[in-house]
């Protein structure tokens, strides 16, 4: 498998990785192809961020190989807080990756302005983050991963601090944004729900140490309906995952 | 109400006190009544204005080159880990040693001909600490994923540093200040007092002169000068702080 491979994104192969207390992850392999979108779901422990974080490149594997076609600017990570910069309006928060990689400020701000307008944030760009909601500081956050144009989106528990209404809300919204420009998506999170919703397909992980129980597909095309949540597909796949992660967390 | 209730004890203190001077005809060497320290104050208040001119001079001369080594020093721990391990120790014997320790050996060192440039010194090692150690803090203080992100754009080591860890430091460079500026008048008074009469007039010079005159009620009237002005400077840095922290947080 080559780093330029066209229909890999990014790739683990016999990944582990080992923590001072022992090992951690793996040995995992897992490839994501362009365009797909990936739930991670897994008990606490289980190594779902420690995984994204390799994909990401922002951790190196103890043992194994990375693969990644997605070169580090072409690679967004949203985390579970908005993490902005309290000291930046929203618009020179968005700006933040362009400018670091030399885009000029204007240019950047210009391009700031349309992230925010594409997660329906037009007319806070000069907010602050303190001024702003949890759900907005999160689309601030989203625009930011979207503003350098990604070809993978990695999103660590990005809602789970958010209310019910305003997670299903951001979950369409993420989902209408893939629709656009078709980044490989790939998510942590704890919601069986949201995985199966959310995702095409949805990888379950075990803990000690980190192993995946399952790899399943979701029927449907994405972007779903709103009444997949109702379909039997939705009920069947939901309870399919559920059963892996009992098993995952009995093993 | 709750407003006036300091001012109201301050007027019972100084009733009880006037009525007590008079009543019991105590010596005004050894206890003048608020009347007379009234007097002394109106009458000496040149002199006194004077001094306590000097003294804030001297005070915030060394803030600011307190400052400047203090930030300079720690934007250089920062960027190195050796040289932190090299001057955080040496930081920790400036911030135990008592200022009037050190006091007769600056003396000596800036010379007969240059008292204010001891007293200076002097001020600046005692305010140098707390900025020191607040600008170290604060260069740490950056949230970890703002730092994760930062990596995944290939920021500079500059871009972190003038991007990230020193807009995050903010905080904790204001409360470096406000603390640090409140001891710099203190350590100048206490300088003044470590140089005696050598040819230095702030205000710890109007006290001693006073006392040695037995003008016990120009000595009160000089702590009261110096008491109003502390609590001048502190208003002012609060309101610094405060100022600072809105336009940092942006509300």
């Amino acid at each position: 498998m080559t780093s330029n491979s066209t229909n890999v994104i990014a790739a683990l192969a016999d990944v582990e990785v080992d923590y001072p207390r022992g090992p951690a992850l793996g040995p995992i392999s897992l490839s994501i192809a362009p365009g797909d979108t990936v739930a991670l779901v897994g008990p606490s422990g289980c190594g779902k961020s420690t995984a994204l974080r390799l994909l990401a490149g922002l951790e190196a594997p103890t043992r194994g190989r990375i693969n990644r076609a997605a070169g580090r600017g072409e690679t967004a990570v949203v985390f579970q807080a908005p993490t902005l910069a309290p000291w930046l309006s929203a618009r020179a928060n968005v700006a933040l990756p362009l400018e670091l990689a030399g885009t000029p400020r204007a240019q950047a701000r210009t391009r700031a302005d349309a992230a925010l307008a594409r997660v329906g944030l037009a007319g806070a760009e000069a907010a602050r983050p303190a001024q702003l909601s949890g759900g907005m500081a999160m689309r601030v956050a989203l625009a930011r991963a979207l503003v350098t144009d990604p070809k993978l989106l990695l999103l660590d528990e990005p809602f789970a601090a958010l209310d019910e209404i305003t997670r299903r809300t951001l979950a369409d919204d993420v989902l209408a944004l893939w629709a656009g420009s078709r980044p490989a998506i790939i998510f942590v999170t704890h919601n069986v729900e949201e995985a199966v919703y959310m995702a095409a397909r949805v990888i379950v992980m075990g803990r000690g140490p980190g192993r995946i129980v399952a790899d399943i597909a979701v029927p449907g095309v994405l972007p779903r309906p709103a009444q997949f949540r109702l379909s039997t597909g939705f009920r069947e796949t939901a309870e399919a995952v559920s059963t892996a992660l009992a098993q995952g967390i009995a093993a | 109400m709750s407003r006036l209730a300091p001012l109201i004890l301050l007027a019972l203190i100084l009733g009880a006190w006037e009525a007590a001077c008079r009543a019991l005809q105590v010596p005004a060497y050894f206890l003048p009544p608020p009347s007379a320290v009234a007097v002394a104050l109106s009458e000496n208040l040149p002199g006194l204005a004077t001094a306590a001119w000097r003294t804030l001079s001297t005070a915030l001369i060394a803030l600011v080159l307190a400052s400047l080594v203090a930030q300079a020093l720690a934007l250089t721990t920062a960027l190195s880990p050796l040289l932190d391990r090299a001057i955080r120790p040496l930081a920790s014997i400036v911030q135990v040693t008592p200022v009037v320790a050190i006091a007769p050996l600056v003396l000596i060192w800036a010379g007969l001909d240059h008292p204010e440039r001891a007293l200076v010194t002097l001020a600046v090692l005692v305010a140098f600490f707390p900025i020191f150690s607040g600008a170290t803090a604060g260069l740490r203080s950056a949230d970890p994923d703002l730092e994760r992100l930062f990596a995944l754009y290939s920021a500079t080591r500059w871009q972190r540093v003038l991007r990230l860890r020193l807009p995050s430091a903010v905080p904790f460079l204001l409360e470096g200040h406000k603390v640090g500026a409140g001891l710099a008048l203190i350590g100048a008074v206490v300088a003044e007092f470590g140089a005696g009469s050598g040819g230095v007039s702030g205000l710890a010079w109007q006290i001693l002169d006073a006392g040695n005159k037995l003008q016990t009620a120009r000595m009160i009237a000089a702590l009261v000068v110096l008491g109003a002005m502390g609590v001048a400077v502190h208003a002012a840095l609060e309101a610094v702080e405060r100022a600072g922290l809105k336009w940092w947080r942006g509300r």
